[in-house]
């Protein structure tokens, strides 16, 4: 298994035709998108966390007085709207981007252009949205924006309307990055990629794609319908005029309930790429796993009013989104079982990556835990707008999400740089983040218990919830350090960072096959793909022989593994070429020999169709957001401006897709 | 060994064929039109939500008497002038601007065999009916005129129920009726303004075989917007 050794490096210089800034502005290509994304996202990260440790700061102490009532409404707020909207949804997306294409066998996504589109109106909708810090009106009415709080009535600045902007704007980026991604899965797979081939992580990203595109929707009319009340005054939420208080409510948590799984499922995704490679296991019940996936999203539209049992929605309602959200456990508890089945008996390996994806399942499962029990609605009347559901949500996202993600940025980052991260660094990073999300986050179930209320910006000694509190506040601060060391490691091993090769794991699918970063053109040839684990087909076939193959094992794999054309491996199932059971793992871990720079042919000199560069996108993108903000001057009592500059915008943003639906895509050829 | 994968691809150069033999562009349609359900399906759902809670009138259906807040499906006896108020919906003229809109979907069907057939003259029969039938661009733009006219209407209904005393502010209908309306007229507006494009390249190149998928696409999303425009037809005027 000679085939990993000679790994070429790859220059990073080389990678993309041209670099520069203007090459940025205008690329079109998915790993570069995927690359701005994970940029993004991770700076966002960083601006989330200054206002949760601001909130800490205030909460350590009985009495705190760094903030006001009023500040600290708008940190709590901007704190939830930019973990969900601004780093958790886009660091999934920056994953969507660069493994999509690469796990299917595909050269880009359906619409490269559509794809710089989605970016660029998420990076101008995460500006505007924080535009409002200057301003000095952020958002100040919770991620979940409750009316009638949220009305005209009881918010007369613009903090709302940079909030319900915003989020429109950025529903626009992640629609569009929907139906791309849906397209791509359905219509790009390479030959004998079939759907239960498909890597889970395309799985579930692909079921993910879903839940955003029936779901977004419904949280845009819920916006328009507030947006209108607080602009022309219409009466959609007005209790005075008859408005139904609940219908918010309702049409929020019908997107809200979803949101939540098109937060975890990418990490779920993420760690079952990383958890089978780690353990030198294909992953246990496949099939079971995608359709728990399903499962989970199909059941995850019926369950939204339990966010709802204090409201008085009745012993029936409350019953049955009761048992609809115990049922989700079901899918769910599936799937923890079956990454604790896929590590049992493998030959593990510690590497952060592997750390982060087992804290994923224990913690996750904490999280879930503490669901079921406010699943049940007379337990959550005593839970319910506590701590306890404060602990709760932050051990399936923080414990959940963010550990998923990490793990995925510590596994895939040869592939967005081509370079390793500093495991050492990484150790660091990983146990201080372990120690301080449980030091912040536990206590908080106690705190709740006690009957510590959220969103509340202080409170008093002598009820008990001092101790919790410092806690929380000292694991805060221990959550920072681990971000520092954890970011200064990204931004070191970027450049610094030991050579990867294809394949430094000894990883079972396609985006292995192919250097680390890809070229542009991604696969040189198409590869014909006969399993789930076609690199483990080519260099360890023991691990793959219960796998199911084309032909009944017969034809293996017909792909270029690390420039090497391994095709046609003609053998039984059973019956591995190549010595005995374990040939291919004398390999892993040992990969990373660092061959001088080779060059590799580009995609004219291979005669493939690449998408031109096109800034078009990125015009389209800010004339919309540009047309969208400008509404806000409307609430300024300057209509005619606020008219004016949006039909001027909307003219542009007009001209600008005409510019770019006529042009096409790529060169005659 | 290397340059094998070299050797390969010059005989893969091009585009691979897609996984469903589909263009791209058709599975992004249908999965642009199913997110446009759940938005209409929010929309719809909401003005049957407040259906019959408005505090005030007007009301869709009933005659109301401001100065009692009386309704009644009948003629309010006593209700001092200029204080009854006439149901707003207008049954007659709304059928007529269905009917429109459904003449519309025609022409769409007729553009589309037009642009698909165009490669074989007198597929449509001889004389000028098969001549007419055979013209994309008479049918592309009697699309656009007809969604045009449907835009007319709903410009002359929003008119006069806003002179019949109904805004966008009055009450619980007024918001849901114009807003879900509203977007649905929206969303004709851009369909004509893409039925105005082909036909321009229609004009200027001339639309073939090889751009059904252009047109396709287009009559998908027009289909679309008329089936909503039914489903808004019976629940919010026809039923009571």
């Amino acid at each position: 298994m000679a085939t990993t050794a000679t790994a070429p490096a790859y220059a990073g210089a080389e990678v993309h035709a041209e670099s520069g800034l203007w090459s940025w502005l205008t690329t079109v290509d998915h790993k570069r998108i995927a690359a701005l994304y994970l940029g993004t996202s991770l700076f966002w990260f960083l601006a989330g966390g200054l206002e949760a440790a601001i909130i800490r700061l205030q909460l350590a102490l009985p009495n705190g007085h760094i903030v006001s009532a009023e500040k600290y409404n708008e940190l709590f707020t901007m704190h939830g709207t930019t973990m969900i909207f601004l780093v958790v949804m886009p660091l999934s997306a920056a994953f969507f981007n660069l493994l999509i294409p690469l796990q299917i066998g595909a050269r880009d996504v359906a619409f490269p252009r559509l794809n710089a589109f989605s970016y660029w109106v998420y990076l101008f909708g995460s500006i505007f949205m924080n535009v409002s810090w200057f301003v000095g009106s952020a958002p100040d009415g919770g991620w979940f924006g409750y009316t009638p709080l949220t009305t005209l009535a009881y918010s007369k600045n613009l903090n709302i309307d940079f909030w319900v902007l915003g989020l429109q704007i950025l529903g626009v980026s992640s629609l569009a990055a929907g139906f791309n991604f849906i397209t791509t899965i359905v219509n790009m797979r390479a030959p004998g990629m079939y759907f239960m081939r498909m890597p889970i992580f395309t799985w579930m990203a692909f079921i993910v794609q879903f839940l955003i595109v029936l779901a977004f929707p419904v949280i845009t009319i819920a916006l328009v319908f507030l947006q209108f009340d607080r602009f022309f005054g219409t009466t959609f939420y007005e209790i005075a005029q008859g408005g139904d208080p609940l219908l918010w409510q309702h049409l929020f948590w019908i997107f809200g309930h979803p949101e939540v799984y098109i937060l975890i499922l990418p990490a779920f995704g993420l760690v079952s790429e990383i958890l089978p490679t780690f353990s030198r296991k294909p992953l246990f019940g496949y099939p079971v796993m995608v359709y728990s996936g399903m499962l989970i999203a199909f059941l995850g539209f019926g369950v939204w009013a339990h966010h709802m049992f204090a409201v008085g929605m009745g012993p029936i309602a409350d019953t049955v989104f009761g048992v609809t959200t115990m049922l989700i456990a079901i899918p769910t508890g599936v799937k923890i079982f079956n990454w604790i089945f896929t590590m049992w008996g493998g030959v593990l390996r510690f590497t952060t990556a592997m750390k982060f994806a087992i804290t994923l399942v224990a913690l996750f499962t904490i999280g879930g835990i503490s669901g079921v029990m406010h699943a049940s609605p007379p337990a959550d009347l005593q839970q319910t707008d506590t701590y306890f559901i404060v602990a709760h949500f932050h051990y399936v996202l923080v414990a959940g999400s963010m550990m998923g993600l990490f793990a995925g940025v510590y596994y895939y980052f040869p592939k967005f740089t081509g370079r390793l991260l500093d495991e050492r660094l990484g150790n660091w990073h990983f146990w201080l983040f372990f120690i301080g999300v449980n030091l912040t986050f536990f206590p908080m179930h106690f705190s709740g218990l006690y009957g510590m209320p959220r969103r509340i910006y202080r409170y008093d000694a002598g009820q008990g919830w001092e101790s919790f509190n410092l806690m929380s506040s000292i694991g805060m601060a221990i959550q920072i350090i681990a971000t520092l060391i954890g970011f200064y490691n990204f931004w070191r091993s970027r450049r610094n960072g030991e050579i990867a090769g294809n394949d430094p794991w000894g990883a079972p699918t396609l985006e292995w096959s192919i250097p680390s970063p890809p070229p542009d053109y991604n696969f040189a040839r198409v590869p014909t793909v006969t399993s789930r684990y076609p690199l483990w087909d080519v260099k360890s076939p023991a691990l793959t022989a219960d796998i199911p193959h084309s032909r009944a094992g017969e034809e293996r794999v017909d792909i270029d593994v690390a420039g090497h054309h391994a095709g046609k491996v003609n053998r039984a199932i059973g019956n591995p070429p190549g010595g005995p059971v374990g040939a291919g793992v004398a390999t892993f871990g040992s990969p990373i020999s660092p061959v001088p720079p080779r060059r590799f042919p580009t995609a004219r000199e291979l005669g493939i169709p690449m998408p031109n560069p096109s800034i078009k996108p990125l015009f389209a993108a800010l004339f919309m957001t540009l047309m969208l903000a400008s509404l806000i001057a409307i609430h300024k009592d300057k209509l005619q401006l606020a008219v004016v500059l949006v039909v001027l915008f909307a003219a542009a943003l007009t001209a600008s897709l005409y510019g770019w639906l006529l042009t096409p895509l790529e060169d005659e050829h | 060994m290397s340059t094998s994968a070299v050797a390969h691809a010059h005989s893969h150069a091009g585009h691979p064929p897609t996984t469903t033999g589909l263009d791209h562009r058709k599975i992004a349609i249908w999965a642009f039109i199913g997110s446009e359900c759940m938005l209409f399906a929010s929309l719809i759902s909401t003005y049957l939500i407040y259906k019959g809670r408005s505090k005030v009138g007007p009301f869709p259906h009933e005659y109301w008497c401001q100065t009692t807040n009386a309704t009644s499906l009948d003629r309010i006896a006593g209700c001092p002038a200029g204080s009854l108020f006439k149901p707003i919906l207008n049954i007659p003229v709304t059928s007529q601007s269905t009917f429109v809109l459904l003449m519309s979907s025609l022409a769409m069907v007729l553009a589309l065999a037009a642009v698909e057939n165009k490669d074989k003259p007198g597929w449509a029969g001889p004389g000028w009916g098969g001549r007419l039938l055979e013209s994309s661009k008479l049918w592309l733009l009697a699309t656009a005129i007809l969604g045009a006219g449907f835009l007319c209407f709903q410009a002359y209904e929003f008119t006069s129920f806003v002179h019949e005393g109904l805004t966008i502010k009055t009450n619980l209908f007024g918001s849901s009726f114009f807003t879900l309306t509203g977007f649905h007229g929206a969303h004709v507006t851009v369909g004509v303004l893409w039925l105005l494009t082909l036909l321009a390249i229609d004009i200027k190149r001339g639309l073939g075989p090889r751009d059904t998928l252009l047109v396709d696409i287009s009559a998908l999303y027009w289909h679309f917007v008329d089936v909503v425009w039914i489903a808004i037809f019976t629940l919010v005027y026809l039923i009571r």
